[in-house]
């Protein structure tokens, strides 16, 4: 194997001189302890590689061994349910090596080798293989058949098999004959963490990742096998939302990255999951999902990596057959941990000191989502969504500027909103959603009859309120005419009906389609009925004071996802309030024209 | 272990520029490792190792180079990192800026000797932060509590009594339904001014407290690099407290602007490319670094809470500083200038205000069950108010319903009775009370963040007794 000697240490950046060959993004071992790192530039006497983990006390003269191959992770059984840095170290498997404080150089494993796995095999002798073809399957949980498959550059027949039973992931569970020889395939793989998995063909997207959240299926859906990003300052929600979205959004493998975030937080994760249900399984969410956690204090290069390594489980996962959806919490930290790297290497740098690579890399990073037909033919998504930090909240930041030119669904939280404890933050007039025309579909056949439409005349109501509000505050609003203090009245009871729900309710926390759809239809009811009592002459201010209008407003929090005839009987509690409204004022100006005859 | 061959002191300085001294034909160093510095008149200094490229390696010294010649200084390495003797008997004293007693009393018996700069705690081994502390203030507690474990920190101006808070909040500070526990703070002060902390050493004495007290002092007069060291030496010893001792330990660190320029004066005479307003672009994860050592340890019976004090320049909240502050604390206490001029004390500004763990620590079998929703109504309420005055002062009173005028009454009774309190601690029990006899003023209409059941049990209550 090739080697260096290091001669120059600066942070995490590493020179030394190389004595053979080495590749670019290779992955090295640098000491005794077998720091991981990797090759970042090449020159005719010098490698520069980065660390990713902790280099105090590292001396001029330390060895670095290569590797030959491009940094990788472990792809088997064994990743759901785990948490991992990074680099793929397995946080509780190192916590039981160095205790309660990261250290540096534990030798463990990503996935682990002494447990067994039930293995059922679907292939016989003689079948002919290619690349993503099962040979086999694990329940790795009882809702998810993990399949073990081909890797993807093999092709040939299955010369023997391993038998029925359990077998660590390790060993080797089929032979394949093929044009390059012998191959044998266990249940464990690897896959360098920066090149994309291959697919046959990538397809149209077609239906919503169902998120439960009024504010993002009703108005701004995200597509499977789409992308998002939730652009905020810090308070806004950013982190509550993305959870929230692990939590209940209807795929069937979740990738959570806690990028350069908070330790709590994920604790949070860990401590959260694993007691609640999926509405649709009713198995523990901790099942389906993998956690990274690279948080703020652990070293920033792995930080960089945090993002590759969960994508490239997704893809394993994707390729596979299921729907995933990661999560990427924050963009920002990582492109500041690139930033950091670009600085010490003296790199000449673009806006605001981040590499002129950014939007290059934020490019590749997001066009690895997709819906595909995987190499054996299943269909399948990735779906990616990453919250962006911008400094200030000041949007036009590179990292919020050039996320926006690759995502599709684009969901602005607002500092505003949160101060007043209006959750999710979502600012209904920034954001928006490009998959509104390929989910319009979808919801013709999940209740959403008439969803395309309720939603433009909503978003229409939306923006002539915030028209409406600047008029507001020059003229004081007793100055409207009764037909645009209506806009507002109904503008006010949308918003508050409809676009708030508390993560914190259980009955609100989630929100089923046939309750989108009944909550959406009713507001829209409301709407169409104020405007005809407005224009027969009601006050549009006493409706806010009517009692139902408040049980409107509460509707999320009061009604559950089970009890949608409670919403026929709202309407007709509705139905009377306003009826009763509409007669008394039919009295009133009967007996006004009798006074004026 | 300290290797005597190295321990020799080399002399080949090549260069001083800032805080930094380029060394020559110094073999076998290791980064971060420790460096003591000595001039002619052998004062030592601290330093440590920061870049090393073949024999030459530099070294950023902590306690200024003022009075160092290439010819005479030396310089000696120490194979190790900068640490610091832990051990029985650290409370009620008080230390500079790296942690020496300066108190005239005996040096602290070393039973460890830890690394101040800590290592990262492996995230499957904290524990979630939900033990709710009263700290005697009602803003925060009502409406932004405070959990054991937890880091909120208090974005303040300069000239606002964030001193006078911290003070307090020290003081009030209990959990409730226990009895005293071992409790304690280390006050660390960063380029502050002696009166600043000695102020606060005085109110602890007074209060009888300083026995539970480690207080770390670097100056506004020290050096401005030894800041750096400063807040990580205190989270050292609080560490220590915490997670040997088994303390609950509040730590304060007050001026965390003033530890940011220091690392922008160093960052700049490194060379780096600079980030946003000059601050260098690792900022977020040095302060991190530090923030991050909040916290709870599985199977530990210590916890530390930090309050990290930072005066926003210009009061600009988007600043560098308490914007990538914020993006690491878990929420923050804000201070308001307009308050404080009309004498409202504490001057807590409630709609920036945030505590991230709160919804961890209240409720049923907490505080109380109806508690998030309270806060959750006080809070929308508030803000409508806050609205409503803004547009109050373009239209006048006379443009406003009915309705909104109650509200903008709300906002100024708020302002004037339940975020006002001087000094005086506030029990949970009193601070619900005054909110839901506040609440209970406005319309049922307006409080849709209540339910039905809630407004009967608290408001009904408060309205019927008026």
């Amino acid at each position: 194997m090739s080697r260096a000697e290091v001669f120059l240490i600066n942070g995490p950046v590493l020179k030394a001189r190389p004595d053979g060959n080495f590749q670019m993004k290779e992955a090295v071992f640098v000491g005794d302890d077998r720091l991981i790192a990797e090759v970042i530039r090449l020159d005719a006497d010098a490698i520069t590689v980065q660390v990713f983990e902790d280099t105090t006390g590292l001396s001029p003269g330390v060895l670095i061994a290569g590797s030959g191959l491009p940094l990788a992770v472990e792809l088997g059984p064994g990743l759901l349910g785990a948490m991992f840095d990074g680099i793929q170290r397995p946080l509780r498997a190192v916590a039981g090596a160095s205790g309660d404080f990261l250290g540096t150089a534990v030798d463990v494993p990503s996935l682990d080798r002494e447990r067994q796995w039930r293995y059922q095999p679907v292939v016989d002798e003689g079948t002919e293989v290619s690349g993503g073809h099962c040979i086999g399957e694990v329940a790795e949980t009882p809702n998810l058949m993990h399949r073990v498959m081909i890797p993807p550059d093999v092709a040939g027949t299955v010369v023997w098999r391993a038998p029925a039973g359990s077998y660590c992931i390790d060993t080797p569970l089929a032979g394949i004959r093929s044009a390059q020889g012998m191959v044998e395939v266990s249940m464990l793989s690897r896959w360098p963490i920066r090149v994309p998995r291959p697919f046959r063909q990538r397809l149209a997207l077609r239906s919503p990742l169902w998120t439960g959240q009024r504010i993002i299926d009703t108005l701004y859906p995200i597509a499977k096998g789409g992308t998002g990003a939730m652009p905020g300052g810090f308070g806004t929600g950013k982190t509550v939302l993305q959870q929230t979205l692990a939590k209940w959004c209807d795929a069937d493998v979740i990738i959570y990255i806690g990028c350069g975030e908070r330790g709590n937080e994920m604790a949070g994760v860990l401590e959260e999951f694993p007691g609640l249900e999926d509405p649709r399984t009713g198995r523990m969410l901790m099942e389906r999902t993998v956690l990274i956690a690279n948080t703020s204090n652990m070293p920033v290069a792995a930080r960089e990596a945090s993002i590759y390594t969960g994508i490239t489980m997704g893809e394993y996962f994707r390729d596979q057959g299921y729907d995933v959806a990661l999560f990427a919490d924050s963009i920002s930290r990582w492109a500041e941990a690139l930033r950091e790297i670009s600085g010490r290497l003296e790199e000449l740098p673009a806006e605001e000191g981040y590499p002129a690579y950014l939007p290059s890399r934020l490019a590749e990073f997001f066009e690895r989502a997709g819906r595909t037909k995987a190499l054996a033919g299943q269909e399948s998504s990735l779906t990616v969504v990453g919250t962006v930090s911008p400094p200030g909240g000041d949007f036009s930041e590179p990292v919020t500027a050039h996320s926006r030119r690759y995502v599709k669904s684009f969901l602005a939280l607002d500092r505003d909103r949160a101060q007043a404890r209006f959750y999710p933050a979502i600012h209904p007039l920034q954001s928006y959603s490009e998959y509104v025309t390929s989910t319009a579909q979808w919801w013709q056949h999940h209740g959403g009859v008439r969803w395309a439409e309720r939603r433009e005349r909503m978003l229409a109501l939306l923006q002539e309120q915030a028209r409406l509000e600047k008029m507001v505050k020059i003229v004081g609003r007793d100055a409207l005419p009764p037909s645009q203090r209506e806009v507002l009245v109904c503008a006010e009871v949308t918003v508050e009906g409809l676009l708030r729900q508390s993560a914190f309710s259980h009955t609100d926390r989630y929100c089923a389609p046939e309750k989108q759809a009944a909550m959406l239809g009713l507001i829209d009811y409301f709407t169409q009925r104020a405007h005809e009592l407005v224009q027969a002459g009601v006050d549009p201010d006493t409706l806010l004071t009517l009692p139902v209008v408040r049980r409107l407003q509460r509707m999320g929090e009061d009604i559950d996802n089970e009890s949608l005839a409670d919403f026929a009987d709202l309407t007709h509690a509705l139905d009377d309030a306003l009826d009763a409204l509409a007669s008394s004022m039919q009295q009133k100006s009967g007996e006004q024209q009798a006074v004026g005859e | 272990m300290i290797d005597p061959q190295r321990c020799l002191f080399h002399t080949g300085l090549t260069s001083i520029q800032g805080p930094l001294i380029f060394v020559r034909n110094a073999q076998g160093v290791g980064l971060y490792e420790r460096v003591e510095v000595r001039a002619m008149h052998d004062d030592v200094r601290l330093g440590r190792v920061v870049l090393i490229a073949d024999d030459k390696v530099i070294v950023e010294v902590f306690q200024g180079t003022e009075g160092l010649s290439l010819g005479e200084a030396r310089v000696k390495f120490l194979s190790e990192s900068i640490l610091l003797n832990v051990g029985p008997s650290m409370l009620g004293r008080i230390y500079n800026g790296v942690g020496a007693p300066i108190d005239g009393g005996p040096e602290i018996v070393a039973r460890r000797r830890l690394r101040i700069d800590g290592n990262a705690i492996n995230p499957v081994r904290r524990v979630v932060p939900r033990e709710f502390i009263e700290t005697g203030v009602a803003a925060i507690d009502a409406m932004n509590s405070l959990v054991r474990g937890q880091k909120l920190p208090i974005f303040s101006g300069s000239g606002l009594s964030h001193d006078r808070l911290a003070s307090n909040i020290a003081r009030f500070s209990r959990l409730r339904g226990t009895q005293a526990e071992k409790f304690a703070v280390v006050f660390a002060a960063i380029g502050v001014t002696f009166d600043t902390a000695e102020h606060f050493r005085r109110e602890m004495d007074e209060y009888g407290a300083m026995q539970r007290i480690a207080l770390f002092l670097n100056l506004a007069s020290d050096p401005s690099a030894e800041r750096l060291l400063t807040p990580r030496v205190a989270l050292t010893a609080a560490e220590y407290l915490a997670y040997e001792e088994g303390r609950h330990v509040l730590v304060i660190l007050t001026d965390m602007t003033n530890y940011c320029e220091a690392l922008r004066e160093v960052s700049s005479s490194h060379g780096e490319v600079p980030s946003r307003k000059g601050y260098p672009g690792y900022m977020y994860s040095d302060l991190a670094s530090i923030y991050e050592r909040a916290g709870r340890i599985s199977g530990r019976p210590g916890s530390i809470t930090q309050i990290p004090i930072l005066s926003m320049p210009n009061d600009d909240i988007t600043h560098p500083i308490p914007d990538l502050s914020g993006y690491i604390t878990e929420g923050q206490i804000v201070l308001d200038r307009e308050l404080d001029r009309r004498g409202i004390f504490p001057p807590i500004k409630l709609l920036p205000c945030l505590s991230r763990l709160m919804n961890h620590g209240i409720g049923k079998n907490m505080t109380h069950v109806d508690h998030p929703a309270f806060a959750q109504q006080l809070y929308s309420s508030y803000a409508q108010a806050h609205h409503l005055r803004l547009l109050s002062s373009v239209v006048g009173e006379e443009g406003l319903s009915a309705a909104d005028r109650q509200l903008l009454r709300f906002g100024e009774r708020m302002d004037d009775e339940f975020i006002r309190q001087d000094d005086f601690r506030r029990t949970l029990e009193e601070t619900f009370d005054l909110g839901w006899m506040l609440l209970a003023e406005l319309p049922d209409e307006v409080l849709v963040r209540l339910s039905d059941d809630q407004i009967d049990e608290h408001i009904k209550r408060h309205r019927h007794d008026s």
